[in-house]
Protein backbone atom coordinates (compact mmCIF):
# COMPACT_ATOMS: atom_id res chain seq x y z
CA UNK A 1 0.00 0.00 0.00
CA UNK A 2 1.05 3.21 -0.79
CA UNK A 3 0.83 6.75 1.53
CA UNK A 4 1.07 10.05 0.20
CA UNK A 5 4.46 10.66 2.36
CA UNK A 6 5.84 7.15 0.13
CA UNK A 7 4.44 8.98 -3.02
CA UNK A 8 6.58 12.44 -2.42
CA UNK A 9 9.64 10.72 -1.60
CA UNK A 10 9.52 9.01 -5.28
CA UNK A 11 8.16 12.04 -6.81
CA UNK A 12 10.70 14.13 -5.30
CA UNK A 13 13.63 12.31 -6.04
CA UNK A 14 12.86 13.95 -9.94
CA UNK A 15 11.71 17.49 -8.51
CA UNK A 16 14.60 19.18 -10.43
CA UNK A 17 13.25 18.23 -13.45
CA UNK A 18 9.62 19.31 -12.94
CA UNK A 19 10.21 22.73 -12.87
CA UNK A 20 8.05 25.92 -14.38
CA UNK A 21 7.97 24.18 -17.92
CA UNK A 22 5.31 25.67 -19.45
CA UNK A 23 4.04 27.66 -16.11
CA UNK A 24 3.51 30.88 -18.49
CA UNK A 25 -0.45 31.83 -18.15
CA UNK A 26 -1.04 28.52 -15.99
CA UNK A 27 -3.62 28.03 -13.58
CA UNK A 28 -3.76 29.90 -10.25
CA UNK A 29 -0.94 26.68 -8.91
CA UNK A 30 -3.17 26.31 -5.67
CA UNK A 31 -4.21 22.99 -6.98
CA UNK A 32 -3.20 19.62 -4.65
CA UNK A 33 -4.65 16.25 -4.22
CA UNK A 34 -4.08 12.87 -5.51
CA UNK A 35 -5.08 11.70 -9.06
CA UNK A 36 -4.93 8.29 -10.21
CA UNK A 37 -4.63 7.56 -13.68
CA UNK A 38 -5.47 4.39 -15.00
CA UNK A 39 -4.27 3.12 -18.30
CA UNK A 40 -1.27 4.58 -19.88
CA UNK A 41 -2.48 4.83 -23.83
CA UNK A 42 -2.73 7.93 -25.81
CA UNK A 43 -5.41 9.10 -23.30
CA UNK A 44 -3.91 8.17 -19.98
CA UNK A 45 -0.31 9.07 -19.99
CA UNK A 46 -1.21 12.50 -21.63
CA UNK A 47 -3.13 13.38 -18.71
CA UNK A 48 -0.60 12.08 -16.38
CA UNK A 49 1.87 14.33 -17.78
CA UNK A 50 0.05 17.31 -18.06
CA UNK A 51 -1.30 16.79 -15.28
CA UNK A 52 2.03 17.28 -13.61
CA UNK A 53 3.32 20.00 -16.45
CA UNK A 54 0.81 22.00 -15.68
CA UNK A 55 0.39 21.81 -11.69
CA UNK A 56 4.34 22.51 -11.68
CA UNK A 57 4.49 19.17 -9.70
CA UNK A 58 1.55 20.27 -6.85
CA UNK A 59 -0.49 17.90 -7.83
CA UNK A 60 0.73 14.09 -7.06
CA UNK A 61 -0.07 11.42 -10.09
CA UNK A 62 -0.21 7.82 -9.97
CA UNK A 63 -0.36 6.02 -13.32
CA UNK A 64 -1.76 2.22 -13.05
CA UNK A 65 -0.66 0.46 -16.44
CA UNK A 66 -0.77 -3.56 -16.61
CA UNK A 67 2.46 -3.08 -19.37
CA UNK A 68 5.46 -2.41 -19.20
CA UNK A 69 5.72 -0.66 -21.92
CA UNK A 70 3.71 1.69 -24.51
CA UNK A 71 3.01 0.15 -27.69
CA UNK A 72 1.28 2.04 -30.73
CA UNK A 73 -1.90 1.45 -32.31
CA UNK A 74 -1.29 3.86 -34.79
CA UNK A 75 1.42 3.21 -37.22
CA UNK A 76 1.18 -0.78 -35.66
CA UNK A 77 -0.39 -1.48 -39.51
CA UNK A 78 3.04 -0.95 -40.81
CA UNK A 79 4.44 -3.57 -38.29
CA UNK A 80 1.81 -5.92 -39.58
CA UNK A 81 2.88 -4.77 -43.12
CA UNK A 82 6.61 -5.46 -42.80
CA UNK A 83 7.58 -1.75 -43.09
CA UNK A 84 8.58 -1.45 -39.29
CA UNK A 85 9.38 -3.75 -36.39
CA UNK A 86 7.58 -3.78 -32.95
CA UNK A 87 10.44 -1.62 -31.70
CA UNK A 88 9.74 1.41 -33.77
CA UNK A 89 6.46 1.81 -32.10
CA UNK A 90 7.79 1.09 -28.51
CA UNK A 91 8.50 3.49 -25.90
CA UNK A 92 9.42 3.43 -22.13
CA UNK A 93 7.17 4.81 -19.21
CA UNK A 94 10.78 6.31 -17.71
CA UNK A 95 10.08 9.63 -19.08
CA UNK A 96 6.44 9.96 -17.05
CA UNK A 97 8.66 9.00 -14.00
CA UNK A 98 10.83 12.21 -14.64
CA UNK A 99 7.87 14.23 -14.61
CA UNK A 100 7.06 12.96 -11.25
CA UNK A 101 4.64 10.69 -11.97
CA UNK A 102 4.44 7.24 -10.00
CA UNK A 103 4.17 4.52 -12.35
CA UNK A 104 2.93 1.13 -11.08
CA UNK A 105 2.40 -1.60 -13.22
CA UNK A 106 -0.34 -3.50 -11.85
CA UNK A 107 -3.85 -4.32 -12.79
CA UNK A 108 -6.96 -2.68 -11.22
CA UNK A 109 -9.21 -5.50 -9.51
CA UNK A 110 -12.10 -2.35 -8.31
CA UNK A 111 -13.18 0.93 -7.76
CA UNK A 112 -15.18 2.50 -4.64
CA UNK A 113 -16.72 5.69 -6.11
CA UNK A 114 -18.12 6.68 -3.03
CA UNK A 115 -15.03 6.51 -0.87
CA UNK A 116 -12.69 6.99 -3.64
CA UNK A 117 -10.58 4.10 -3.47
CA UNK A 118 -8.97 1.75 -6.22
CA UNK A 119 -7.89 -1.77 -5.58
CA UNK A 120 -4.95 -2.99 -7.27
CA UNK A 121 -4.13 -6.59 -7.63
CA UNK A 122 -0.81 -6.75 -6.31
CA UNK A 123 -0.45 -3.29 -4.42
CA UNK A 124 -3.39 -2.60 -1.99
CA UNK A 125 -5.63 0.18 -2.31
CA UNK A 126 -4.91 3.86 -3.24
CA UNK A 127 -6.48 6.85 -2.13
CA UNK A 128 -7.57 9.17 -4.97
CA UNK A 129 -9.02 13.04 -4.84
CA UNK A 130 -9.74 12.47 -8.85
CA UNK A 131 -9.76 9.07 -11.16
CA UNK A 132 -9.18 9.05 -14.79
CA UNK A 133 -10.27 5.99 -16.27
CA UNK A 134 -7.94 5.44 -20.27
CA UNK A 135 -8.50 1.52 -20.47
CA UNK A 136 -9.31 1.64 -24.07
CA UNK A 137 -11.91 -0.96 -25.65
CA UNK A 138 -12.66 -4.06 -24.89
CA UNK A 139 -14.00 -6.67 -28.05
CA UNK A 140 -17.63 -8.36 -27.13
CA UNK A 141 -16.87 -11.60 -27.61
CA UNK A 142 -20.32 -12.74 -27.47
CA UNK A 143 -20.67 -10.82 -31.05
CA UNK A 144 -18.05 -13.82 -32.56
CA UNK A 145 -19.14 -16.89 -30.12
CA UNK A 146 -16.34 -19.23 -31.98
CA UNK A 147 -13.80 -16.76 -30.84
CA UNK A 148 -14.63 -16.69 -27.07
CA UNK A 149 -11.74 -19.09 -25.87
CA UNK A 150 -8.44 -17.69 -25.30
CA UNK A 151 -7.22 -20.66 -27.83
CA UNK A 152 -9.40 -19.71 -30.62
CA UNK A 153 -8.19 -15.87 -29.93
CA UNK A 154 -4.67 -17.11 -30.38
CA UNK A 155 -5.25 -18.54 -33.94
CA UNK A 156 -7.57 -16.26 -35.36
CA UNK A 157 -6.13 -12.56 -34.14
CA UNK A 158 -7.55 -8.80 -34.42
CA UNK A 159 -4.43 -6.93 -33.86
CA UNK A 160 -6.37 -4.11 -32.60
CA UNK A 161 -4.69 -3.51 -29.87
CA UNK A 162 -0.82 -3.87 -30.63
CA UNK A 163 1.69 -5.74 -29.10
CA UNK A 164 1.91 -9.77 -29.38
CA UNK A 165 -0.82 -9.40 -31.78
CA UNK A 166 0.73 -6.85 -34.19
CA UNK A 167 3.53 -9.25 -34.20
CA UNK A 168 1.36 -12.63 -34.59
CA UNK A 169 -0.78 -11.37 -37.51
CA UNK A 170 2.75 -10.63 -39.24
CA UNK A 171 3.89 -14.16 -39.02
CA UNK A 172 0.86 -15.22 -40.23
CA UNK A 173 1.34 -13.16 -43.35
CA UNK A 174 4.98 -13.87 -43.35
CA UNK A 175 3.79 -17.79 -43.33
CA UNK A 176 1.05 -17.42 -45.23
CA UNK A 177 1.75 -19.00 -49.01
CA UNK A 178 1.98 -16.56 -51.78
CA UNK A 179 -1.67 -17.05 -53.90
CA UNK A 180 -3.65 -17.04 -50.49
CA UNK A 181 -6.44 -15.09 -49.28
CA UNK A 182 -5.96 -12.67 -46.32
CA UNK A 183 -9.54 -11.77 -45.51
CA UNK A 184 -10.82 -9.01 -42.32
CA UNK A 185 -13.41 -8.37 -41.00
CA UNK A 186 -14.71 -4.78 -39.93
CA UNK A 187 -17.10 -4.11 -37.20
CA UNK A 188 -20.23 -1.58 -37.72
CA UNK A 189 -19.57 1.65 -36.06
CA UNK A 190 -18.20 3.18 -34.08
CA UNK A 191 -15.05 1.17 -33.44
CA UNK A 192 -11.82 2.76 -32.59
CA UNK A 193 -9.70 4.18 -35.60
CA UNK A 194 -12.09 4.39 -38.20
CA UNK A 195 -9.69 4.58 -41.21
CA UNK A 196 -7.77 2.33 -39.45
CA UNK A 197 -8.96 -1.32 -41.31
CA UNK A 198 -8.46 0.64 -44.59
CA UNK A 199 -4.88 1.49 -44.06
CA UNK A 200 -4.37 -2.25 -43.11
CA UNK A 201 -6.53 -3.65 -45.77
CA UNK A 202 -3.97 -1.37 -48.01
CA UNK A 203 -0.70 -2.26 -46.34
CA UNK A 204 -1.14 -6.01 -46.68
CA UNK A 205 -2.24 -5.58 -50.38
CA UNK A 206 1.17 -3.64 -50.49
CA UNK A 207 3.16 -6.49 -49.29
CA UNK A 208 1.64 -9.13 -51.13
CA UNK A 209 2.04 -6.61 -54.42
CA UNK A 210 5.86 -6.37 -53.64
CA UNK A 211 6.44 -10.16 -52.11
CA UNK A 212 2.95 -12.37 -52.69
CA UNK A 213 1.81 -10.87 -56.23
CA UNK A 214 -0.55 -14.19 -56.63
CA UNK A 215 -2.30 -13.21 -52.68
CA UNK A 216 -5.18 -11.76 -52.41
CA UNK A 217 -6.92 -9.10 -49.55
CA UNK A 218 -10.38 -9.63 -49.04
CA UNK A 219 -12.22 -6.39 -46.99
CA UNK A 220 -15.67 -8.21 -45.30
CA UNK A 221 -16.86 -4.89 -43.60
CA UNK A 222 -19.91 -4.89 -41.77
CA UNK A 223 -20.81 -1.22 -42.51
CA UNK A 224 -22.26 -0.73 -45.78
CA UNK A 225 -19.69 1.55 -47.18
CA UNK A 226 -15.82 2.55 -46.13
CA UNK A 227 -16.73 4.68 -43.10
CA UNK A 228 -13.24 7.07 -43.26
CA UNK A 229 -11.48 8.76 -46.08
CA UNK A 230 -13.73 7.16 -48.35
CA UNK A 231 -13.06 8.59 -51.80
CA UNK A 232 -9.21 8.70 -50.66
CA UNK A 233 -8.94 4.72 -50.04
CA UNK A 234 -11.12 3.66 -52.88
CA UNK A 235 -8.78 5.11 -55.26
CA UNK A 236 -5.72 3.89 -53.72
CA UNK A 237 -7.45 0.12 -54.37
CA UNK A 238 -8.10 1.43 -58.13
CA UNK A 239 -4.95 2.80 -58.93
CA UNK A 240 -2.46 0.49 -57.05
CA UNK A 241 -4.15 -2.69 -56.18
CA UNK A 242 -6.38 -3.75 -58.89
CA UNK A 243 -6.83 -7.11 -58.67
CA UNK A 244 -5.25 -7.45 -55.62
CA UNK A 245 -8.22 -5.88 -52.95
CA UNK A 246 -11.49 -6.75 -52.94
CA UNK A 247 -13.77 -4.54 -51.25
CA UNK A 248 -17.56 -6.17 -50.13
CA UNK A 249 -19.87 -4.46 -47.97
CA UNK A 250 -22.53 -5.18 -45.73
CA UNK A 251 -20.72 -8.20 -44.71
CA UNK A 252 -21.42 -8.64 -40.61
CA UNK A 253 -19.73 -11.95 -38.93
CA UNK A 254 -22.04 -13.46 -37.34
CA UNK A 255 -18.83 -16.36 -36.04
CA UNK A 256 -16.25 -17.55 -36.86
CA UNK A 257 -15.39 -21.66 -37.67
CA UNK A 258 -11.63 -21.71 -36.54
CA UNK A 259 -10.50 -25.02 -37.79
CA UNK A 260 -11.14 -23.96 -41.43
CA UNK A 261 -10.79 -19.68 -41.06
CA UNK A 262 -14.31 -19.58 -42.08
CA UNK A 263 -15.71 -16.47 -41.66
CA UNK A 264 -19.66 -17.17 -41.26
CA UNK A 265 -21.89 -14.19 -43.25
CA UNK A 266 -25.81 -13.73 -42.86
CA UNK A 267 -25.97 -15.38 -46.44
CA UNK A 268 -22.08 -16.28 -47.37
CA UNK A 269 -19.06 -18.13 -45.67
CA UNK A 270 -15.76 -17.21 -47.03
CA UNK A 271 -12.50 -19.31 -45.96
CA UNK A 272 -9.31 -17.42 -45.88
CA UNK A 273 -5.84 -18.22 -45.20
CA UNK A 274 -4.99 -15.75 -42.99
CA UNK A 275 -8.36 -14.60 -41.34
CA UNK A 276 -8.37 -11.53 -39.08
CA UNK A 277 -11.37 -10.66 -36.91
CA UNK A 278 -12.11 -7.01 -35.44
CA UNK A 279 -14.98 -7.63 -32.84
CA UNK A 280 -17.29 -5.36 -32.20
CA UNK A 281 -15.86 -3.01 -29.09
CA UNK A 282 -17.26 -1.56 -26.02
CA UNK A 283 -15.44 0.32 -23.03
CA UNK A 284 -12.85 -1.11 -21.65
CA UNK A 285 -14.22 -3.22 -18.64
CA UNK A 286 -12.61 -1.46 -16.29
CA UNK A 287 -15.07 1.65 -16.98
CA UNK A 288 -17.99 -1.10 -17.32
CA UNK A 289 -17.84 -2.29 -14.34
CA UNK A 290 -16.78 0.98 -12.55
CA UNK A 291 -20.43 1.48 -12.57
CA UNK A 292 -20.55 4.40 -14.55
CA UNK A 293 -23.33 5.31 -16.76
CA UNK A 294 -23.24 3.88 -20.12
CA UNK A 295 -25.26 4.41 -23.19
CA UNK A 296 -26.40 1.62 -25.30
CA UNK A 297 -24.59 -0.65 -22.60
CA UNK A 298 -21.18 -0.03 -24.21
CA UNK A 299 -19.87 3.67 -24.27
CA UNK A 300 -19.42 6.10 -21.39
CA UNK A 301 -21.24 9.75 -21.13
CA UNK A 302 -19.09 12.32 -20.06
CA UNK A 303 -19.42 15.88 -19.38
CA UNK A 304 -17.18 17.19 -21.94
CA UNK A 305 -16.01 20.44 -20.58
CA UNK A 306 -14.21 18.10 -17.72
CA UNK A 307 -14.44 14.40 -19.37
CA UNK A 308 -16.17 13.82 -15.69
CA UNK A 309 -18.67 11.10 -15.97
CA UNK A 310 -21.96 12.38 -16.17
CA UNK A 311 -23.21 9.89 -13.30
CA UNK A 312 -19.95 8.72 -11.09
CA UNK A 313 -18.56 12.28 -8.73
CA UNK A 314 -14.39 12.19 -9.30
CA UNK A 315 -14.63 9.61 -12.23
CA UNK A 316 -12.81 11.17 -15.37
CA UNK A 317 -13.10 8.90 -18.62
CA UNK A 318 -11.31 9.03 -21.49
CA UNK A 319 -10.29 8.07 -25.34
CA UNK A 320 -12.15 5.13 -27.26
CA UNK A 321 -14.20 4.16 -23.95
CA UNK A 322 -16.48 7.34 -24.54
CA UNK A 323 -19.46 7.94 -26.27
CA UNK A 324 -18.39 10.20 -29.12
CA UNK A 325 -19.69 13.87 -29.32
CA UNK A 326 -20.93 14.09 -33.42
CA UNK A 327 -17.94 13.56 -35.74
CA UNK A 328 -15.43 12.71 -33.04
CA UNK A 329 -13.57 9.30 -34.31
CA UNK A 330 -12.40 7.15 -31.44
CA UNK A 331 -8.64 7.80 -32.19
CA UNK A 332 -5.28 8.04 -30.12
CA UNK A 333 -5.02 11.60 -31.53
CA UNK A 334 -8.44 12.43 -29.84
CA UNK A 335 -7.69 10.39 -26.45
CA UNK A 336 -4.48 12.65 -26.16
CA UNK A 337 -6.92 15.85 -26.30
CA UNK A 338 -9.01 14.14 -23.81
CA UNK A 339 -5.87 14.05 -21.69
CA UNK A 340 -5.28 17.97 -21.76
CA UNK A 341 -8.84 18.39 -21.34
CA UNK A 342 -9.55 16.34 -18.23
CA UNK A 343 -5.62 17.65 -16.88
CA UNK A 344 -7.09 21.57 -17.38
CA UNK A 345 -10.28 20.81 -15.34
CA UNK A 346 -9.15 18.53 -12.41
CA UNK A 347 -6.82 21.14 -12.12
CA UNK A 348 -9.36 23.54 -11.67
CA UNK A 349 -11.43 21.33 -9.61
CA UNK A 350 -8.51 20.89 -7.37
CA UNK A 351 -8.17 24.80 -6.68
CA UNK A 352 -12.01 25.17 -5.94
CA UNK A 353 -12.59 26.36 -9.99
CA UNK A 354 -15.30 25.49 -11.87
CA UNK A 355 -13.60 23.76 -15.76
CA UNK A 356 -13.98 26.23 -18.27
CA UNK A 357 -16.08 25.75 -21.16
CA UNK A 358 -13.95 26.97 -23.33
CA UNK A 359 -13.20 23.24 -24.71
CA UNK A 360 -11.24 23.30 -28.30
CA UNK A 361 -10.43 19.85 -29.42
CA UNK A 362 -8.40 19.13 -33.08
CA UNK A 363 -8.07 15.72 -34.67
CA UNK A 364 -5.63 14.51 -37.49
CA UNK A 365 -5.76 11.01 -38.66
CA UNK A 366 -2.85 9.84 -40.92
CA UNK A 367 -3.14 6.78 -43.10
CA UNK A 368 -0.73 4.58 -45.15
CA UNK A 369 -1.88 3.68 -48.29
CA UNK A 370 1.35 2.21 -49.42
CA UNK A 371 4.99 2.41 -48.68
CA UNK A 372 5.43 5.56 -49.30
CA UNK A 373 2.08 7.56 -49.62
CA UNK A 374 -0.43 8.60 -46.84
CA UNK A 375 -3.33 10.54 -46.70
CA UNK A 376 -5.36 12.36 -44.00
CA UNK A 377 -8.51 13.35 -42.14
CA UNK A 378 -8.55 16.57 -39.41
CA UNK A 379 -11.60 18.32 -37.48
CA UNK A 380 -11.41 21.22 -35.21
CA UNK A 381 -14.01 20.45 -32.24
CA UNK A 382 -15.18 22.87 -29.86
CA UNK A 383 -17.78 22.50 -26.98
CA UNK A 384 -21.57 24.24 -27.65
CA UNK A 385 -22.72 25.29 -24.10
CA UNK A 386 -26.28 25.35 -25.94
CA UNK A 387 -26.02 21.74 -26.92
CA UNK A 388 -23.79 20.70 -24.44
CA UNK A 389 -21.50 18.40 -26.37
CA UNK A 390 -18.09 19.13 -28.57
CA UNK A 391 -19.20 20.03 -32.24
CA UNK A 392 -17.31 20.55 -35.13
CA UNK A 393 -16.15 24.36 -35.98
CA UNK A 394 -18.09 24.94 -39.57
CA UNK A 395 -15.48 24.63 -42.10
CA UNK A 396 -12.99 23.33 -40.22
CA UNK A 397 -12.45 19.70 -41.16
CA UNK A 398 -11.50 18.02 -44.60
CA UNK A 399 -9.34 15.47 -46.30
CA UNK A 400 -6.30 15.24 -48.07
CA UNK A 401 -6.77 16.90 -51.97
CA UNK A 402 -4.74 13.30 -53.10
CA UNK A 403 -2.59 10.72 -51.60
CA UNK A 404 1.00 11.95 -51.49
CA UNK A 405 4.79 11.55 -49.95
CA UNK A 406 4.39 14.73 -47.85
CA UNK A 407 1.62 13.40 -45.71
CA UNK A 408 3.82 10.36 -45.23
CA UNK A 409 6.52 12.19 -43.83
CA UNK A 410 4.12 14.38 -41.60
CA UNK A 411 2.77 11.13 -40.29
CA UNK A 412 6.20 9.89 -39.09
CA UNK A 413 6.74 12.90 -37.78
CA UNK A 414 3.36 12.99 -36.14
CA UNK A 415 4.24 9.82 -33.96
CA UNK A 416 7.22 10.76 -32.64
CA UNK A 417 6.04 13.94 -31.38
CA UNK A 418 2.67 12.21 -29.97
CA UNK A 419 4.47 9.72 -28.36
CA UNK A 420 6.73 12.43 -26.83
CA UNK A 421 3.90 14.56 -25.70
CA UNK A 422 2.59 11.84 -23.89
CA UNK A 423 5.62 9.81 -22.44
CA UNK A 424 8.48 12.20 -22.35
CA UNK B 1 -3.11 37.09 -20.54
CA UNK B 2 -5.72 39.61 -19.15
CA UNK B 3 -4.72 40.24 -15.79
CA UNK B 4 -8.07 41.52 -14.67
CA UNK B 5 -9.62 38.40 -16.03
CA UNK B 6 -7.11 36.26 -14.34
CA UNK B 7 -8.12 37.89 -10.83
CA UNK B 8 -11.76 37.78 -11.61
CA UNK B 9 -11.50 33.70 -12.46
CA UNK B 10 -9.45 33.87 -8.68
CA UNK B 11 -11.92 35.58 -6.32
CA UNK B 12 -15.27 34.74 -8.46
CA UNK B 13 -15.22 30.79 -9.04
CA UNK B 14 -19.35 30.66 -8.44
CA UNK B 15 -19.85 33.79 -10.91
CA UNK B 16 -17.88 32.51 -13.73
CA UNK B 17 -19.03 29.13 -13.43
CA UNK B 18 -22.69 30.72 -13.60
CA UNK B 19 -21.77 32.80 -16.92
CA UNK B 20 -19.16 30.47 -18.47
CA UNK B 21 -19.55 32.69 -21.82
CA UNK B 22 -18.96 36.03 -20.55
CA UNK B 23 -15.61 35.46 -18.84
CA UNK B 24 -12.50 34.45 -20.47
CA UNK B 25 -10.43 31.18 -19.60
CA UNK B 26 -7.39 32.31 -17.72
CA UNK B 27 -6.01 28.87 -19.12
CA UNK B 28 -7.06 29.66 -22.82
CA UNK B 29 -3.94 29.54 -24.33
CA UNK B 30 -2.50 27.30 -22.51
CA UNK B 31 -4.71 24.70 -23.46
CA UNK B 32 -5.41 26.03 -27.35
CA UNK B 33 -1.47 25.36 -27.81
CA UNK B 34 -2.13 21.58 -26.14
CA UNK B 35 -3.67 21.63 -29.48
CA UNK B 36 -1.02 22.15 -31.58
CA UNK B 37 1.76 19.51 -29.38
CA UNK B 38 0.20 16.37 -30.96
CA UNK B 39 1.94 17.82 -33.86
CA UNK B 40 4.60 20.06 -33.21
CA UNK B 41 5.41 18.65 -29.98
CA UNK B 42 4.80 20.06 -26.35
CA UNK B 43 4.53 23.55 -25.92
CA UNK B 44 5.26 23.55 -29.94
CA UNK B 45 8.86 22.15 -29.78
CA UNK B 46 8.93 19.59 -31.99
CA UNK B 47 11.40 15.96 -32.42
CA UNK B 48 14.30 17.17 -34.20
CA UNK B 49 15.04 15.71 -37.56
CA UNK B 50 11.13 15.21 -38.35
CA UNK B 51 9.17 16.73 -40.89
CA UNK B 52 6.95 18.88 -38.40
CA UNK B 53 8.38 22.38 -37.33
CA UNK B 54 8.94 23.80 -34.01
CA UNK B 55 6.39 26.54 -33.36
CA UNK B 56 7.70 27.77 -30.03
CA UNK B 57 9.66 30.54 -29.86
CA UNK B 58 8.66 31.82 -32.93
CA UNK B 59 7.73 35.52 -33.14
CA UNK B 60 3.98 36.61 -32.18
CA UNK B 61 3.12 38.80 -35.55
CA UNK B 62 4.99 35.43 -37.76
CA UNK B 63 2.36 33.23 -36.07
CA UNK B 64 -0.61 34.70 -36.74
CA UNK B 65 0.09 35.72 -40.18
CA UNK B 66 1.23 31.69 -40.73
CA UNK B 67 -2.00 31.33 -39.07
CA UNK B 68 -4.64 33.36 -41.00
CA UNK B 69 -2.51 32.74 -44.46
CA UNK B 70 -3.07 29.18 -43.64
CA UNK B 71 -6.91 30.05 -42.87
CA UNK B 72 -7.37 31.83 -45.98
CA UNK B 73 -6.10 29.74 -47.93
CA UNK B 74 -3.14 31.52 -49.32
CA UNK B 75 -0.27 29.69 -47.79
CA UNK B 76 0.49 26.34 -49.18
CA UNK B 77 -0.68 23.42 -46.70
CA UNK B 78 -1.44 19.88 -46.32
CA UNK B 79 -3.56 20.13 -43.34
CA UNK B 80 -3.28 23.41 -41.72
CA UNK B 81 -5.89 25.50 -44.28
CA UNK B 82 -8.24 23.04 -42.48
CA UNK B 83 -7.42 23.10 -38.24
CA UNK B 84 -6.58 27.16 -39.04
CA UNK B 85 -10.25 27.41 -40.05
CA UNK B 86 -11.12 25.97 -36.41
CA UNK B 87 -9.80 29.14 -34.16
CA UNK B 88 -10.90 32.68 -34.27
CA UNK B 89 -8.67 35.81 -34.28
CA UNK B 90 -9.08 36.20 -30.46
CA UNK B 91 -7.88 32.52 -30.51
CA UNK B 92 -5.38 33.04 -32.94
CA UNK B 93 -3.53 35.88 -30.69
CA UNK B 94 -3.66 34.18 -27.80
CA UNK B 95 -2.23 31.17 -29.31
CA UNK B 96 0.43 32.96 -31.21
CA UNK B 97 1.31 34.55 -27.82
CA UNK B 98 1.64 32.06 -25.48
CA UNK B 99 4.24 29.85 -28.10
CA UNK B 100 5.97 33.23 -28.90
CA UNK B 101 6.62 33.39 -25.38
CA UNK B 102 8.57 29.57 -25.54
CA UNK B 103 12.31 28.63 -25.48
CA UNK B 104 12.88 27.54 -29.11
Amino acid sequence: MFNRRDFLKAAGASAGIVTLAGCAGSSSGKASGHVVVVGGGYGGATAAKYLRMWSNGSVEVTLIERNSEFISCPISNLVIAGEKTLADITVSYEGLKKWGVRVIHDEVTGIDAEKRKIRLAKHGELGYDRAVLSPGVDFMWDAVPGLKSADAQAKILHAWKAGPQTVALRKQLEDMKDGGVYALCVPKAPYRCPPGPYERASMIAHYFKTKKPKSKVLVLDANEDVTSKKGLFVKAWQDLYKGILEYRPNSELRDVDVASRTAILEFDKVKADVLNVVPPHRAGTLVVQSGVKLANNRWAEVDWTSMESVSAKGIHILGDSTLSAPLMPKSGFMANQHGKTAAAAILNLLAGDAPSTDVMMTNTCYSFVDGQNAIHVASVHKYDTEKKTMIVVPGASGVSSARNEAEAAYAKGWAKNIWADMLT
Amino acid sequence: MNRFHACLALALPALLAATPAAAQDPNAARNMVANCANCHGTNGKAAPGFAMATIAGDSKESLVQRMKEFRAGSRPATVMHQIAKGYTDEQIDLIAGYLAAQQK
